[in-house]
């Protein structure tokens, strides 16, 4: 079990407000993602479920109980840090055993349990080893390890990829949602990299300045952004927004359109421009076009091999359904 | 960044050391207050209650305390004038291309470890003896006439003294600062055609303040309780008197414990005038 | 630096610094030397240096007339009592001002700091005093008490300078393990900390072993530590530079050997973190 719920939950730091009033529930089971720029609270979110920090006021309740005042020790939570937080002065063995040594569990048991964690995350051949003659990809994995044995109720990870490689983090993404397909335990997930969100999340919470700007799941998130801030954060690259005359005709303050979402001809279209910086990555080449009145470049998704060129003209045209409105506030007109 | 738990616990944990050293440092000091307006002599059976600031008033006008005074800032002064320049060059020199440098560095350091009454009693007689000394001898090899250290230059032969356990201090945080100065800053340096001299003096030199600051600071408090070396040597004759010194004579060789009290509460006060710049400078490490 | 220096600017280098170093060590050689010679050749003129007949014998005349391993075993209690209950009290002390910093904890540091400059003879008549009305004068419980509390200030800085090295995530992650504050503090911190609180100890040691005030005046036999024991050869009685000789030996061996082995923890410890 592991549904946890926030009930107008506030955090500040002396006279700064760092967490408005929040309300938020995590379904048992569910892998949520909290999202945001750096500064934007999520952290202090996490910290503030694990019991690291204290609430300021409101309430918090794991499983139906009130946990709000209660120690971390005693929420039953795992936590995977960013920075592995792994005891240098024990092997990997006593690393992964000293959640269950706190816990009072038998020695048997610690071991069976210790064996099977070790199995599930290739760590067998390492257990007698010291953090310090590990790989990055592998003190993720003890980490991870230290938090499973102890079968909590969620896990917590506060930026857990963000010191690997971009390499291992593909490979460590794909690890812990296998993870999360195999336990079945609710999983709290802090990242500022949107990508780790829509590829892991069942559902995603979208932060900005403590406040929860969107909750939904990623596709939601990419076809309805609930406002202009989640429309900018959610997908990559960024959705185009056009201010303007533009978006006066789509009787808008502002119409955003993602750049998978033009069409790009070189013969007619809506739009007439010229084609700037082409980023080409294979599959897909991202080409970056200036079109007459608009003050920023329109980025276009194009299949890998379209023969375009710096300083080509070209036409685009927006998938009409495609595109999303704003009205002055910067929310989604319907 | 903690939550209320850890900060109750933190307190409680904090409380033990704060406390012992809150009765360590209250008690004393207001019992020696309390003394201090007091004609408090025990070996004449003297207990007069309330003779007001008169302790103070003798205690500063009697010339011994002036002569004291002039005596610590010539003492201390002297002694930080030897150990600092001697330290800066001492650590330039450790700090050369040097075959067994580790083995120097443990010659140099190992004056600091001697116990400071060890260190007096042997500089008084084996080295200062006029007759037996060795520098008596070193100096009869010259042919010069042996100096009777501690009672012609009394003052001197305890900088002296009190140089050579405190030097090796110097040296070795010296040290430490130099080897912590980045070479690269030294090669641009010398990229841009500055010669030796000059590195030394706009870049070595200002890397050091701050050690050199420290190293100053830190002495000054120790210096100015020095004890053991007066006791030891001269026991404050031939103008050795240092105010600390002087309070210890007044309070246990002539107790005369109402004036001592005073004369120890005038020193509190400008230690610590003293102290309040040693934590300026170390308050602003605690940051960095 | 990483460059090459010619040999023979090496060479001139470290002619130099032997030839310094050698200098300041010499008295302490020449405490040495003279402690195995006879009385007679310890005051020869011109000096003798390294051939004559050794002796031991003023080690034994030592140790019978002033009974050396008296004191030494007091040094040894006394120091190493003081530094193990001022560890005792520093470290939770430290954990708090480390890990859960406060508004006040800069200047609860800095005033504990401010004790250790206190001119001890302002305080030292009411501590005979109390001392004398408690009958614990020349007691090792009150010694080891004042040279607690004198270096108590140097210990908590040295650990609270090692402990704020220690990742506080690590210690958060052991929370999050369920460790309790006690746990944390005794599987978690403490083993991280040993080379921390091994160089504190070790410096606390030397300045407990050294101390020459209070050690000097508040004790008379029962517990008086080397320092009092040196002091007894203070009046000059007849040929004695040999017996003083071995007597200092005998005083300052123990402290030089663990001295030279925690030079480096020294500076730390002596300027409070601020050189490194």
């Amino acid at each position: 079990m592991g549904r946890i719920t926030l009930d107008k939950v506030t955090k500040r730091f002396g006279e700064v407000e760092v967490i408005p009033p929040l309300d938020l529930t995590i379904d048992d089971g569910e892998f949520v993602v909290f999202v945001g720029p750096s500064g934007c609270g999520k952290s202090t979110l996490l910290r503030l479920i694990a019991g690291l920090e204290d609430v300021s006021s409101g309430q918090i309740r794991i499983d139906g109980e009130d946990a709000t005042q209660a120690p971390p020790a005693k929420r039953k939570l795992a936590m995977v840090f960013q920075s592995y937080a792994l005891y240098p002065h024990m092997s990997v063995r006593k690393n992964i055993a000293f959640p269950l040594r706190m816990a009072g569990i038998d020695k048997a048991e610690q071991d069976r349990r210790i064996e099977n964690a070790a199995k599930v995350l290739n760590l067998t051949d390492y257990l007698e080893r010291r953090p310090g003659q590990l790989s990055g990809g592998q003190r993720q994995r003890v980490a991870i390890g230290r938090a499973i044995v102890r079968e909590p109720a969620a896990f917590l990870f506060d930026e857990p990829l963000s010191n690997l490689d971009a390499a291992l983090r593909v490979g460590m993404r794909l690890e812990i949602s296998e993870l999360h397909e195999r336990l079945k335990t609710t999983m709290i997930y802090v990242t500022h990299d949107q990508v780790e969100a829509m590829t892991m999340a069942d559902k995603i919470v979208v932060l900005r300045a403590g406040n929860i700007e969107q909750v939904g799941s990623p596709l939601t998130l990419y076809r309805e952004p609930r406002n202009l801030f989640v429309a900018g954060f959610i997908g990559s690259p960024k959705m185009n927004l056009i201010d303007g005359a533009e978006a006066a005709k789509h009787g808008a303050r502002t119409i955003g359109i993602r750049p998978e979402h033009i069409d790009v001809s070189p013969q007619a279209g809506t739009w007439e421009g010229t084609v700037g910086v082409s980023e080409h990555l294979g599959s897909d080449t991202f080409f970056h076009v200036h079109v007459d009145g608009m003050k920023e470049p329109i980025t276009v998704r194009a299949g890998g091999e379209v023969g375009l060129h710096h300083g080509d003209k070209v036409y685009l045209t927006p998938q009409p359904e495609r595109i999303h409105r704003f009205d002055d506030k910067g929310l989604r007109i319907a | 960044m903690a939550t209320q738990h850890s900060r109750s616990a933190a307190r409680l944990m904090m409380a033990p050391a704060v406390f012992v050293l809150l009765v360590w440092m209250l008690v004393p000091l207001i019992m020696t207050l309390y003394f201090s307006v007091l004609d408090y002599r025990p070996m004449r059976g003297a207990f007069d209650c309330c003779v007001g600031l008169s302790n103070y008033t003798s205690f500063l006008t009697s010339s011994a305390f002036l002569d004291s005074i002039l005596v610590t800032l010539v003492m201390v002064g002297g002694i930080l004038a030897i150990t600092v320049v001697g330290g800066v060059a001492l650590a330039l020199l450790l700090d050369k291309p040097i075959w067994g440098q580790g083995i120097v560095r443990i010659l140099v350091i190992a004056p600091f470890f001697v116990m400071p009454t060890v260190s007096a009693l042997v500089w008084k007689n084996m080295f200062m003896d006029p007759v037996n000394g060795l520098l008596a001898h070193l100096w009869e090899f010259f042919g010069a006439e042996p100096i009777s250290w501690l009672s012609d230059l009394p003052l001197f032969s305890i900088i002296l003294i009190v140089s050579w356990q405190w030097l090796p201090f110097a040296t070795l945080i010296l040290l430490t600062a130099i080897q912590s100065l980045d070479s690269e800053q030294l090669e641009a340096a010398e990229m841009d055609g500055a010669p030796g001299y000059s590195r030394f003096l706009w870049i070595i030199l200002p890397h050091m303040a701050r050690a050199i600051t420290v190293v100053i600071l830190i002495q000054t408090i120790f210096l100015l309780s020095i004890f053991a070396e007066i006791f030891v040597t001269t026991n404050g004759a031939f103008g050795t008197r240092t105010l600390t010194y002087l309070v210890y004579q007044r309070v246990i060789e002539s107790q005369n414990v109402g004036l001592g009290s005073a004369g120890g509460i005038i020193a509190v006060i400008l230690a610590n005038i003293v102290a309040i710049f040693l934590m300026r400078i170390v308050g602003k490490n605690l940051d960095a | 630096m990483a460059r090459a220096v010619t040999p023979q600017k090496k060479a001139l280098w470290t002619v130099l610094a032997w030839i310094v170093g050698l200098i300041i060590f010499f008295p302490i050689l020449w405490i040495i030397l003279t402690s195995f010679k006879t009385e007679a050749t310890a005051i020869a003129d011109p000096p003798v240096w390294f051939f004559f007949d050794w002796t031991t014998e003023n080690y034994g005349i030592v140790q019978d007339r002033s009974d050396y391993f008296r004191f030494l075993w007091n040094s040894v209690i006394l120091s190493v009592g003081s530094t193990a209950v001022g560890i005792l009290i520093a470290v939770p002390a430290a954990w708090s001002m480390a890990f859960v910093p406060g508004r006040r904890t800069k200047d609860i540091l800095m005033w504990m700091l401010s004790t250790k400059m206190l001119p001890a003879v302002g305080v030292l008549f009411p501590i005979v005093l109390i001392a004398k009305w408690l009958n614990m004068y020349d007691s090792y419980i009150l010694l080891i008490g004042v040279l607690t509390l004198i270096n108590l200030p140097i210990i908590v800085w040295m650990l609270y300078t090692y402990f704020k090295e220690i990742p506080v995530d690590i210690l958060e992650a052991a929370r999050m393990d369920g460790a309790t504050l006690r746990s944390e503090i005794l599987y978690i911190l403490t083993p991280m900390a040993i080379p921390g609180i091994a160089s504190t100890v070790l410096l606390n040691i030397i300045l407990a072993w050294n101390e020459a005030f209070w050690t000097l005046n508040l004790t008379t036999v029962s517990a008086a530590p080397l320092t009092k024991f040196i002091a007894s050869y203070s009046s000059p009685e007849g040929l004695f530079f040999a017996k003083l000789s071995a007597a200092s030996t005998m005083a300052i061996a123990p402290i030089l050997i663990l001295g030279w082995f925690s030079q480096k923890q020294l500076v730390r410890g002596l300027t409070f973190g601020a050189v490194k």
